[in-house]
């Protein structure tokens, strides 16, 4: 496994590892809050997000990236993964609620008591997500199985390219739809929030937050070298060449659709883990994270940071999201313009993302010098893939 | 016209003669017996003159009865005697007002002439005790019946009818003989009939039942079915043949309900059909013709919907906001949106969208960069709210049939549905243009090589498909609301029509607005709004599954394709 990692990159993760395992950390700790040095708890649950995100972006970047399949329904298994975790905090909120009942808050004024009166108000399948390791494994098994199910359907019948992204967007589509009705028993459009607890910490503390940053760290180190693992092994090589010609691989022999499938339902496990940080680190989660439009800004942050890299999805999740915080601080109303520019920008003058930026620098180089009628306009042309055969 | 039976006849000429002694009490004033009302001690007597007053109609007396009717007549004692007053609405610097007299609508004043004024809060309101407040109210219900606005007579005619209130049978009979509306008329009739049909003696009761079932009364319905379970369970009472006419009639109107249903689920599903089919046609041309995804499709439609504001109020300002100039209005903006949104298609394509024809999934992204800022350019021009546009005369109102409400603006939409697919028919199989379309569509490198200037015909045709999104957008400024957010709520639903009815077909495209409207309107009253909208998206998923190319597949030997 260590043999997939060049040099530079084992070096770099070692970094990344010392830096979020251990210097943010300390700094938050044990410098003072007066000091220059000192990073705060809340920007630290920030950053917590943006690594979240990045997990996100990686399970994009493994559909999109390394097989073609451009997926616009990814964030409704982040927000499934967030639902299945949301529901444990929101249990173990207890009867410290606003209404001091012993069932959480939004089941007391949809009146709940009435519709499931033989358990108290909790609907039936709340039941098992006292227990947290059953909920932590619901977050894996939930959106595994609706991935599976959705994309039995949709590989079977041999459903790709841009049908497969809009069947994928009319899925989370749905599926919000469905979450913002009050008698779906998961809240409604204001979601799940107010937790107190995971696992008896105090959701607020320092050191609680501190701790969810350490996971999230751990998550996205993690999953990174879990996909940087997977892309080199003969099953990545696969991956790849479905990506580039389907048909030639299915002529080969390879039963693409079941590949595809073990993808699908990978990348829906891991943006599930990265949806169920997310939700204790926020505080929050509701229908909205799974409107067809957050996936599609997942799909951004994939093709700015530079797809079929996996040190792009990252840079770029991490980037668009810090430049979006800061962006909607200062300029609120300009944000979207700002959003759709770098859209339009990004996949008109750089196919290949941040990560791509120093080849396609080269290339321009080269070009120049032999070819100088070859505007800089026309790389995305070159630099396109093979049109269909 | 309606054939009276003539026992309705004989019992109308009954009441033509009850008629003249009517007028011998017209003359009495209905302002003195409501005097008197007000006077009278006795509560059984003040009931009996407050229902003589429905006969007597009168402004004053009208505003007498509310306001006894909210404790705001008061007695003032003058001269030994109780004079009845309501105050003026118009009260001076003291918040007093002057007491108008109910006899005879004149200003009470003093000895030397002077008004007097009162304040409210000083008075005690005539009492009216929750008997004579019923009293009132029913009268004040009959009055209803000949007020100048046509639906609320209509709708007192058929409130009433429900009440089934024999004293109500002079009232309506008089209104009938005045009444000049042809709805109203028969509001009233059923009202009568209604009324009969609960009348102890069956010789009255079972024609006016049998009537009921002839005039297919929908108001009616409830009251035969209970009666026909009524008339099974005791027999001796009502005897067989009420319970008849009961049943028929009941099966008279249902199987008229039943047919106004499908008619009214039909016309919603077709109109439904129609607005997406008018929003999916224009990507059915970029999308299913030309291969782009294009997510700004939604905002090409916003531009069109907001050309129309725009041209809405150019034309009230040049011709007011009405009236014959303002209502030609829509046709302007139908054909300006068709230009500018076109303008704006053509823009998207020389900018964004020519660079990544051969990377379909990323024009998915780009031109959602640019819905982003489509929208948010629109926000800033006309403000995140929506904008009022209002229909022209001929476009709003609507007219009954069967009971069933056909709105005009839906039926407009329905007609504009087939005008464009026709229009867009002919101009891809009927001309060189479109010939050239075709071609390139199907293969750009093949059409190139025999000398069709595919770039061009790129720029058309998207142009043209960005028209008819901006055409579709002006439509929907006349169904829905037009704000920023407009193209978002459809461009998930057109995209699923495209792929639903096979890319590339434009038929394939009609039969899947068609079957999805439709579907959607039936599943409606089942499953409610959302659940309706999410089973007809798991539907469309599934029918995908038996078959993935859409209804109306593209054959070719292309393996890609």
């Amino acid at each position: 496994m260590l043999r997939s990692f060049s040099r530079t990159e084992a070096w770099l993760l070692l970094l990344a590892a010392v830096v979020g395992f251990g210097v943010l950390p300390a700094l938050n700790t044990f410098v003072s809050p007066d000091s220059f040095f000192h990073v705060s708890t809340f920007s630290l649950s920030i950053w917590g997000k943006y690594l979240c995100y990045a997990v996100l972006a990686l399970g994009v970047n493994l559909l999109w990236g390394y097989t073609g399949l451009l997926s616009l329904g990814q964030c409704l298994f982040f927000s499934l993964g967030g639902y299945c975790l949301g529901m444990y905090l929101m249990l173990m909120i207890g009867n410290l609620g606003q209404y001091k009942a012993d069932i959480p808050d939004f089941m007391v004024f949809l009146e709940f008591p009435k519709r499931f009166p033989e358990t108290g108000g909790l609907p039936p399948h709340w039941i098992p997500f006292r227990n947290f390791w059953f909920a932590a494994a619901a977050v894996i098994w939930v959106p595994a199985l609706v991935a599976l199910s959705f994309g039995y359907l949709a590989f079977r019948s041999r459903i790709k390219g841009v049908y497969f992204s809009i069947l994928s967007q009319a899925l989370t589509y749905a599926a919000s739809l469905m979450f913002f009705r009050n008698d779906f028993t998961f809240g409604g459009n204001n979601g799940l929030t107010d937790f107190k607890f995971i696992l008896g910490y105090d959701l607020n503390s320092p050191s609680t937050k501190r701790a969810l940053f350490i996971c999230a760290v751990a998550l996205l180190l993690g999953v990174y070298m879990f996909c940087r693992w997977l892309t080199s092994t003969k099953f990545g090589l696969i991956q790849r060449a479905i990506r580039d010609s389907e048909n030639r691989v299915l002529f080969s022999g390879y039963a693409t659709a079941q590949f595809k499938l073990f993808v699908f339902v990978l990348a829906a496990v891991i943006c599930a883990l990265g949806g169920a940080l997310f939700v204790p680190l926020v505080g929050i989660i509701n229908p909205s994270e799974m409107a067809p439009d957050k996936s599609l800004e997942a799909v951004v942050w994939c093709a700015v940071g530079g797809r079929g890299a996996l040190v792009g999805p990252v840079l770029g999740a991490i980037g668009v999201n810090s430049l979006k915080s800061y962006a909607t601080h200062a300029f609120a109303e300009q944000w979207p313009y700002i959003l759709g520019a770098l859209f339009v920008f990004v996949t008109l003058f750089m196919p290949k993302g941040i990560v791509g930026l120093p080849e396609q620098w080269r290339t321009f180089r080269r070009g120049k010098k032999t070819k100088p009628e070859d505007a800089p306009t026309s790389t995305p042309s070159t630099a396109a893939k093979p049109a269909a055969e | 016209m309606i054939r009276l039976p003539a026992p309705l006849l004989v019992w109308l000429l009954m009441f033509l003669a009850l008629a003249g002694k009517l007028h011998a009490q017209q003359a009495e004033g209905g302002r003195a017996v409501l005097v008197k009302a007000l006077l009278s001690e006795d509560q059984d007597e003040q009931i009996q003159l407050i229902q003589q007053l429905v006969r007597l109609r009168d402004p004053l007396v009208e505003r007498g009865l509310a306001a006894w009717r909210q404790s705001e007549v008061f007695l003032l004692e003058r001269d030994g005697g109780r004079v009845p007053v309501v105050l003026d609405v118009q009260l001076d610097a003291d918040g007093k007002a002057r007491a108008i007299q109910l006899l005879n609508g004149e200003f009470l004043k003093d000895g030397s002439g002077a008004e007097l004024r009162f304040a409210a809060a000083e008075l005690t309101g005539a009492e009216n005790t929750s008997k004579l407040r019923r009293a009132i109210k029913a009268t004040m219900d009959l009055y209803a019946l000949s007020d100048p606005n046509e639906k609320i007579r209509r709708d007192a005619a058929i409130k009433l009818g429900q009440e089934q209130n024999p004293d109500y049978l002079t009232v309506f009979a008089d209104r009938l003989k005045e009444e000049v509306s042809l709805e109203v008329k028969d509001a009233l009739t059923e009202a009568i009939a209604l009324t009969r049909a609960a009348d102890a003696d069956p010789t009255v009761r079972i024609p006016a039942i049998q009537q009921l079932g002839e005039m297919r009364s929908i108001n009616g319905v409830g009251y035969l079915q209970e009666l026909e379970a009524k008339a099974k369970a005791e027999p001796s009472k009502y005897g067989a043949e009420t319970l008849n006419a009961a049943h028929t009639a009941v099966v008279q109107i249902q199987s008229y309900q039943a047919w106004g249903n499908l008619l009214g689920t039909a016309f919603r599903g077709l109109s439904l059909a129609a607005v997406l089919l008018v929003a999916a046609l224009g990507l059915a041309i970029t999308f299913g013709l030309m291969g782009v995804i294009n997510m700004a499709h939604g905002e090409i439609m916003m531009v069109g919907a907001y050309t129309a504001y725009v041209v809405q109020n150019v034309f009230k300002s040049w011709f007011g906001g009405s009236g014959g100039g303002f209502d030609l209005y829509f046709l302007f903006a139908l054909a300006v949106s068709f230009v500018v949104a076109g303008g704006v298609g053509l823009a998207l394509e020389r900018g964004v969208i020519r660079f990544l024809y051969k990377r379909p999934l990323e024009s998915l992204l780009a031109t959602w960069g640019v819905s982003l800022l489509l929208q948010q350019l629109f926000r800033h021009i006309f403000g995140a709210a929506n904008v009022q546009v209002t229909s022209p005369g001929w476009l709003s109102g609507s007219f009954v049939f069967n009971d069933v409400l056909f709105a005009y603006n839906r039926v407009f939409v329905i007609a504009f549905a087939c005008f464009i697919v026709v229009a867009t028919w002919l101009l891809l199989t009927r001309t060189s243009l479109g010939l050239q379309v075709r071609a390139v569509m199907q293969n750009r490198a093949m059409a190139s090589c025999v000398g069709v200037r595919t770039d061009r015909i790129n720029m058309f045709t998207f142009a043209f498909g960005s028209g008819l999104a901006g055409m579709a957008g002006a439509c929907l400024s006349q169904i829905g609301n037009v704000g920023p957010s407009l193209g978002q709520n459809y461009i998930v639903d057109c995209f699923m029509i495209v792929v639903l009815g096979g890319v590339g077909s434009l038929f394939g495209t009609v039969f899947a607005s068609l079957g999805v409207g439709i579907t959607d309107q039936i599943l409606q009253p089942w499953l409610g709004a959302v659940l309706g909208k999410i089973t007809v998206l798991a539907a469309v998923i599934l029918f995908l599954q038996w078959r993935p190319a859409g209804i109306f597949p593209t054959r070719g030997r292309s393996l890609e394709g």
